[in-house]
């Protein structure tokens, strides 16, 4: 394959837009993809700062270095969850990249700051760990930019991330859900904006963007999702989209074009409808207490292990059995 | 050649010459959800691979909490 903007030799097709690129034009189309969203999507405006979420991950760390490529004044937050060694590898990985570029990073520690990890809250509250981590970022994530004088915080949401959660929502038909689905959300009372500049790319093209760049990132998956649903989701959009390119943009992009105002009323009544926490004064639905605050009454003090997601339960018996074969 | 896979980490020994896209299929790996990375440097698709090749297969899907 040749490149579509030069003609040399191309490293990474990316059949959505039924094209190649070289290193430096793949570098080129992601600035203008990431540009584009911005712009499109009204995420920020001139002058203001960001706060990244980043986690270590491909995605986090790509936005990161885009964001600031694009001339952002962008710094990081890390939020170290207490996932073992997991945890510990995602956060060298992300204070090395932040040293080697001498960009700031905000770091919180939920064990240190707030008693609890996450093994112990999925252990406290009998559910999925995943819910308890995006709950507690969600949170951390909001209050750390409002403390810090952030307007803005920005999370390496890339499209089959949100195309997958999207698939989650329709099957359910969540219409409260559906309705705050979008690369947008305002600021109001108690809530930073939050924007997702990656909408407009595929997983694939930021692990590209990460090895182009030379970004070390942490490519094992954490051990709690291995397996949830939310990657079943992508599992079968991939299976669309290898058979019929450019399924997933259409399916994201179609309802955030004609979908999602039919939803959008339901989730700004929610919002209105807000009281505020009586621990930590977040906007919340509950008169008491915010979730956050419920989990970590919860789950404060309670020690347990890292429990493994189904696939890597069932990878551990594969690896332990696997032996090097020959397929030719 | 040989074939590193990650998740979990793995080496196969695989006879060459072959494509990379023919490579993936008799890995019955979606071309969707990886990079192929010969050497220090990601290939295409149609791209030919020596028996002497020394390729990586990364996966690029990740997944846990879900968006706000």
């Amino acid at each position: 394959m040749k490149c579509r903007r030069c003609g040399q030799p191309a490293v990474i097709d990316v059949r959505r837009h039924n094209a190649a690129f070289c290193a430096d034009c793949f570098v080129h189309h992601c600035r203008e993809q990431v540009k584009r969203a911005i712009h499109d999507f009204r995420m920020v405006e001139p002058g203001q700062r960001i706060l990244v979420a980043v986690s270590g991950g491909k995605d986090s760390l790509a936005l990161w270095h885009l964001l600031r490529e694009l001339d952002y004044e962008a710094d990081g937050l890390y939020i170290g969850q207490g996932i073992g060694e997991y945890s510990d590898h995602s956060r060298a990985a992300t204070v090395a990249f932040a040293d080697e570029r001498g960009w700031k990073l905000h770091e919180i520690d939920i064990r240190g700051e707030y008693g609890f990890d996450i093994p112990g809250a999925a252990h406290a509250t009998k559910r999925a760990p995943c819910g308890s981590c995006g709950l507690s970022k969600r949170h951390l994530f909001n209050k750390a930019a409002l403390d810090h004088g952030y307007p803005v915080v920005a999370t390496g949401h890339n499209l089959d991330d949100e195309a997958a959660v999207l698939l989650g929502n329709v099957l359910r038909w969540e219409t409260g859900y559906l309705g705050r689905q979008h690369p947008v959300l305002p600021e109001s009372p108690g809530f930073a904006r939050k924007v997702k500049p990656l909408v407009r790319m595929g997983e694939r093209e930021m692990a590209a963007y990460c090895v182009i760049q030379g970004i070390d990132y942490i490519v094992e998956e954490c051990p709690m999702a291995a397996g949830n649903k939310h990657l079943g989701y992508k599992d079968v959009l991939n299976g669309l989209e290898e058979q019929s390119p450019g399924s997933k943009a259409a399916f994201l992009f179609g309802f955030l074009e004609r979908g999602h105002e039919h939803f959008a009323a339901t989730a700004g009544e929610e919002r209105d409808a807000l009281g505020r926490c009586r621990e930590c004064g977040s906007p919340t639905s509950n008169d008491e207490l915010c979730a956050f605050c419920r989990l970590r009454e919860r789950a404060q003090g309670v020690d347990a292990p890292v429990e493994l997601g189904p696939t890597r339960r069932r990878n551990r018996g594969h690896a332990r059995s696997a032996r090097p074969t020959s397929a030719g | 050649m040989k074939v590193l896979l990650r998740n979990p980490r793995r080496e196969l020994e695989i006879d060459g010459p072959t494509t990379v896209l023919a490579l993936l299929q008799r890995l019955e790996l979606n071309p969707e959800s990886v990079l192929v990375i010969r050497g220090d440097t990601l290939v295409t698709r149609d791209a030919r691979l020596a028996d002497t090749d020394d390729i990586a297969i990364r996966p690029v899907i990740s997944g846990g909490s879900t968006p706000a």
